[in-house]
Parts: structure tokens; C-alpha cells; sequence
């Protein structure tokens, strides 16, 4: 089954900032990647850990999805920062600096042992991987293969460019490849690809672009640090209307292909099948979290319903 | 818990706080805060909560507050105490 979660907008939140933290709950980002990791210095890993627990602990209507990115299960603290999140019950883990399939499955187990010694469903907990090295761009496919809980890819481009020792550009020709790697393996895999921080938040033409360019791609969504950029990203992944006037057909024909017990149905003379549908789909639940349409779509009318 | 050393965890920025923690012959909290007239208390009941909580009974506690909310107050103390605590 297609994952339709969107995942448009990830936005990153420093985990030792109180000020920040606290408005998690009005952000209008899709997601929020808490974190643990490089915006939190070494002396304060402990009181980030707290800090984010604790606040974690008091949000109880939580309003979109909520990852924490940890830090590298191969440094010292990757290990406690599982331990003292895992209770307080994210969506799932940001995984940095993930290079091989191994390092997936490693998190894997550790979820899984986590879930049985206390009673949540197998698979609760799931992984977004960081590609942000070139070794991780190399093995993207087999990692984004490696658990049943990876839901997606997400491109880290700071890493990127200082694994490959080049400089990052606001055009992005620097980008184009693992980008290109990325999305492709994420694809094959049937997971979402999501791509990096546009860090220069003063120029929101340029953010628009790359945007536009990641849309184009076959990207569903980008991590942000800043809040502002929200809205762009937002108006840049809405469909246009006339996309939102075809998906809605598509609905309409394939619930009367149901309904006739058939699989395919052909709408002005084009054949309506599966990935015709799935598309769909994507584009009136984009479009529902757009407020350009009233209700969501039931992924059931997949199962033939 | 036992305080066995100074510590110190927070920050001076708005909606945080600063814990500072030395040992002592007994327990003493001295409360700072931007909103000291209408949330004293409260701060107050946070702190000797989390205290109690970590089975702290002596020690010398300060804390300045930039109005953090119940969640932060605990976790900065915490951290603190934590920290004291630390062989």
C-alpha cells in the first residue's frame, strides 16, 4: 500500500530551546523534526535529552507528525537519546548519517526489541534515514530496502557537499546528482523522497525555484529550519486546479469501475488504472491539506471499495 | 540523588531558565523570576516537585527564570541535579 502521509514541509526544531520547542504545536509545517543532533553542542546533549522528553511528554493532541532526530547510534549518545525518547512516543526516528543498510537495520532491531518489551505494535516506530554522505548517496537503494518502517529518503546536503569537498551553491548544480540517486532509489523502493535544507532564508525567490526543480523530480516534500519558509513550499507542492478537476474524475470513474467489479475504466478515451488512481489520490489529499477540496480521499477505493 | 558538586543547566534566553546547584548541609530553593509576582508559586511547587521526585533533601538550588513553562522548569532542574549528581 502507497504511504499518502504528507509530507511536505519537515521542519527542524532545536531540541535544547525552549522558545522554540514550545511553538511545535503552531507551526503549520506537516512535520517537525526535533532535534538532537547538530543543532544541540556536546556539553548539552543531556539537557536536550530532558528537555525534548519532557516537553514531548506534556504535548498530549499532537498535531502533526513528530520525528527526533538522534544522534548516530556509533557516537556515545545515540544509544541515550533512544532510551530517553522512545517512551515519550515519536512517529518515528530521523536517522543521521545513515550509510549502509546495516546501520537501517541496526536502528531496526533496536525499535523492534523496544516495542516488544513494552507492548507497542511492531513496526510503531518508524525511520526516516539521512542521505547525506557520498557513501550513502551510493547505497541509497539497499537502505531505503533495509526495514519495513523506512517510509522515505530524506537528502542532507550540508554533509553532501562536505563528504564530496565542494562548496554548496544556491543553484544547485552541485545537488543534481544525488538528488537525482536519491529519488530514483526512493522510488524503486516505494518510499517518499524528501529533500534538504534551501539554508539561505532571505532569499525566498531561490527557494521557490529549488523547490519548483525538487517538485519536478519526483520529490513530496523538504526539511526546512525556518518556519517562514513554510508557506512557499506549501503554495509550491499545492496542485493547480486543474490537476484537482482530473484526480476528482479519476475517483469518480474508478468508484464506478468498483461498483461494475471491474479494475480499469477508461475516462475520455485514457485508460484508468492503478497508478492512475494512486496519483490521484496524492493530488486530492495535497489538495485537501491545501483546503482546495472539502474531504480526503478513502485510500479504500484501492481495494476495490 | 545526592548533590555532590556544583552544576549548572539552562539558559538565559526568554521562556528558559537557569538551575544552579551546590552542595549543602540541607535543602534551601531560592527562586528569580520575570514573573516572580504572578507565578512565583507555581515555579516554586515545579521545582520542589522534581526535587522530591529525584529524592533530593539537601543541596543549595537557585534558580533564575525567563518564564519558562512547567515542561522546561522540570527538565532544567532535572539536568541540573543530574549533572550535580554525576560522579
Amino acid at each position: 500500500m502507497a504511504d499518502f502521509q504528507l509530507r511536505r514541509t519537515m521542519l527542524y526544531v532545536p531540541g535544547n530551546m525552549p522558545s522554540m520547542l514550545q511553538n511545535v504545536p503552531l507551526f503549520q509545517c506537516d512535520a517537525v523534526i526535533i532535534d538532537l543532533e547538530d543543532a544541540v553542542n556536546y556539553a548539552e546533549k543531556d539537557a536536550a535529552r530532558n528537555l525534548v522528553t519532557s516537553f514531548l511528554s506534556t504535548w498530549k493532541d499532537r498535531n502533526k507528525e513528530v520525528l527526533v532526530r538522534i544522534n548516530p547510534l556509533y557516537t556515545k549518545w545515540g544509544h541515550d537519546d533512544l532510551k530517553a525518547i522512545l517512551p515519550v512516543m515519536p512517529d518515528a526516528i530521523r536517522f543521521p548519517m545513515c550509510e549502509t543498510a546495516e546501520m537501517a537495520q541496526e536502528l531496526d532491531a533496536e525499535l523492534t526489541k523496544y516495542e516488544k518489551a513494552n507492548g507497542i505494535a511492531e513496526g510503531h516506530f518508524k525511520i526516516l534515514p539521512s542521505i547525506e554522505t557520498v557513501k550513502s548517496v551510493i547505497n541509497s537503494y539497499e537502505i531505503a530496502r533495509a526495514s519495513k518502517r523506512i517510509y522515505g529518503l530524506a537528502f542532507g546536503a550540508e554533509d553532501y557537499t562536505a563528504s564530496m569537498g565542494i562548496a554548496r551553491t544556491n543553484s544547485g548544480e552541485d545537488l543534481m546528482h544525488p538528488r537525482m540517486q536519491i529519488v530514483m532509489a526512493a522510488k524503486a523502493a516505494g518510499v517518499q523522497a524528501i529533500d534538504t535544507v534551501f539554508s539561505d532564508v532571505n532569499d525566498m525567490d531561490a527557494l521557490r525555484r529549488e523547490t519548483e526543480t525538487i517538485k519536478r523530480l519526483g520529490y513530496t516534500g523538504k526539511c526546512l529550519s525556518n518556519p517562514r519558509q513554510i508557506e512557499i513550499i506549501h503554495e509550491v507542492f499545492a496542485p493547480k486546479e486543474e490537476e484537482v478537476e482530473y484526480a476528482l474524475k479519476v475517483v469518480e470513474a474508478i468508484k464506478q469501475a468498483n461498483e461494475m467489479g471491474t479494475g480499469v475504466i477508461s475516462l475520455n478515451g485514457k485508460m484508468v488504472d492503478l497508478p492512475v488512481v494512486k496519483r490521484a489520490i496524492h493530488t486530492l489529499n495535497t489538495a485537501y491539506a491545501q483546503g482546495m477540496v472539502d474531504a480526503p480521499v478513502d485510500e479504500e477505493i484501492l481495494n476495490g471499495n | 540523588m545526592k548533590i555532590e558538586k556544583q552544576a549548572q543547566a539552562g539558559t538565559m534566553q526568554s521562556s528558559d531558565l537557569m538551575v544552579f546547584v551546590e552542595p549543602a548541609n540541607e535543602l534551601k530553593i531560592e527562586i528569580e523570576s520575570t514573573v516572580k509576582k504572578q507565578f512565583g508559586h507555581l515555579i516554586s511547587a515545579k521545582v520542589d516537585e522534581v526535587v522530591a521526585a529525584l529524592g533530593v533533601t539537601a543541596g543549595f538550588i537557585r534558580v533564575s527564570d525567563r518564564g519558562a513553562l512547567d515542561y522546561a522548569i522540570e527538565a532544567r532542574v532535572k539536568t541540573a541535579l543530574q549533572r550535580a549528581s554525576a560522579a
